[in-house]
């Protein structure tokens, strides 16, 4: 078993670097979509 | 005779004589509870049933948390298979527009901003001396979301639920109170009145249909251990933005909420029995949450300040403190903020972006814990 900083610290690098990256990720996804469908007016 | 009578008056007493000192001090907790929900309306769905289980579970000898018992019955239902987080989170989705945060996809990094505390407030647990579980849980109050702290204390924590829960809901409420003082001591006056500019919309339904089934699939893939959490969320959204389906959306958000709010707060306050619950560890995991929670206001502001400089002036650093869960008290309190400073300012569509992406990023940053730890072996 790990010590407890190594765990702890693995836990912020990794967890708080993951969360960042996956949103990072969801927020290109994000602009990707509304390029490929963008918005449009009704009645256009 | 005199003997069947000394015995069937002693089966009146016994439960006085059973009364241990901490279910008084449980007793007083829960009214305490249903006080704040009822006279001040803190999150009264969650603390009012709360407060009464809480009281049930403190009187002695009724059996109610026994095998059979009622309040047994209602928490093996659904918090022991971690059923009642889940089930909210559906109706939770079909409440939420994510079209806030669609509109600028950007915000949904304050959103990422906005989880620091949780693992910071994790590495403060391990240095007080709580176990890997325990402390994962108690950073997790840092998500600001009482569902995912729910279901992850239920998972990995059971002997938490109680506090943990009681310190998320309760500081959800407290938001108002917690981040405008955070927020006028991390910017300038400049920085608070700054106007940011209001969008057309540019989000087609297409979009927005489409983003719940993309954020499940991307999401479940990267951190698959939290797709419960994200997918349920996501199903709800869907529902809602399908419009197909409106009457599972419309029993989603009202019926199927409101009957799961009540067996979840009656549960939990089941937990919450006086030997267990009252020691010092209980006040150190409210101080712990409270910790978690201003200081992912802390970051998520940090991080407005640096769209600000970024964009040279054209982003208000206090839509950052939006980057929470508590959606959308988040956004009025930045919102309310803006315009004690500037009357001219109209943060809330920014603010309810940043907040969209807060829901996001705290589901997000549970899954993505939970799939870290499984990945290490810990769970």
């Amino acid at each position: 078993m790990m010590d407890k900083w190594t765990f702890g610290l693995t836990m912020l690098v990794v967890g708080m670097g993951g969360t960042i990256c996956t949103l990072m990720l969801f927020s290109v996804v994000m602009y990707i979509l509304k390029k490929i469908f963008p918005y449009k007016k009704e009645g256009a | 005779m005199a003997e069947a009578i000394i015995s069937g008056l002693s089966g009146l007493i016994a439960g006085v004589l059973n009364f241990h000192w901490s279910s008084m001090v449980m007793i007083v907790i829960g009214a305490i509870l249903i006080y704040l929900g009822v006279k001040k309306d803190f999150e009264p769905l969650l603390l009012v049933p709360i407060g009464f289980g809480c009281i049930l579970v403190n009187i002695p000898l009724s059996g109610l948390m026994e095998e059979h018992g009622f309040l047994r019955t209602l928490y093996d239902m659904g918090v022991l298979n971690e059923l009642y987080p889940l089930l909210i989170f559906v109706g939770i989705g079909a409440m939420t527009d994510f079209r806030p945060v669609l509109e600028n996809p950007y915000t949904f990094l304050l959103g990422a901003a906005g989880q620091f505390g949780i693992f910071l407030t994790l590495l403060l647990a391990l240095a007080l001396g709580f176990p890997y579980n325990e402390a994962v849980t108690i950073g997790i109050i840092g998500a600001c979301d009482g569902p995912t702290v729910i279901y992850v204390a239920s998972k990995y924590a059971k002997e938490l639920l109680g506090p943990c829960s009681v310190a998320a809901y309760s500081y959800m409420s407290l938001v108002p109170l917690l981040q405008p003082p955070i927020m006028r001591m991390l910017t300038t006056k400049k920085e608070r009145e700054t106007i940011m500019k209001t969008h057309q919309k540019t989000v087609s339904d297409t979009t927005a249909l489409l983003f719940p089934i993309v954020i499940t699939i991307i999401g479940g893939l990267i951190a698959p251990m939290g797709l419960p959490l994200l997918a349920t969320i996501m199903l709800g959204n869907f529902m809602k933005e399908s419009g197909a389906v409106a009457r599972l959306t419309k029993a989603s958000e009202n019926e199927i909420a409101n009957i799961v709010t009540l067996f979840l707060g009656l549960s939990i306050g089941a937990t919450m029995v006086g030997p267990v619950f009252v020691k010092p560890q209980t006040i150190l995991i409210l101080a712990l949450g409270l910790l978690a929670i201003c200081l992912d206001t802390v970051f998520g502001v940090l991080f407005g300040k640096i769209l600000y400089l970024v964009t040279g002036g054209k982003v208000n650093p206090l839509i950052g403190a939006a980057g929470i869960s508590a959606f959308p008290m988040s956004a009025r309190v930045v919102q309310k903020e803006g315009q004690k400073y500037n009357k001219r300012s109209y943060l809330l569509m920014h603010a309810m972006g940043a907040n969209a992406g807060g829901q996001v990023g705290s589901v997000m940053a549970a899954a993505v814990m939970l799939s870290v730890l499984k990945g290490m072996g810990v769970i």
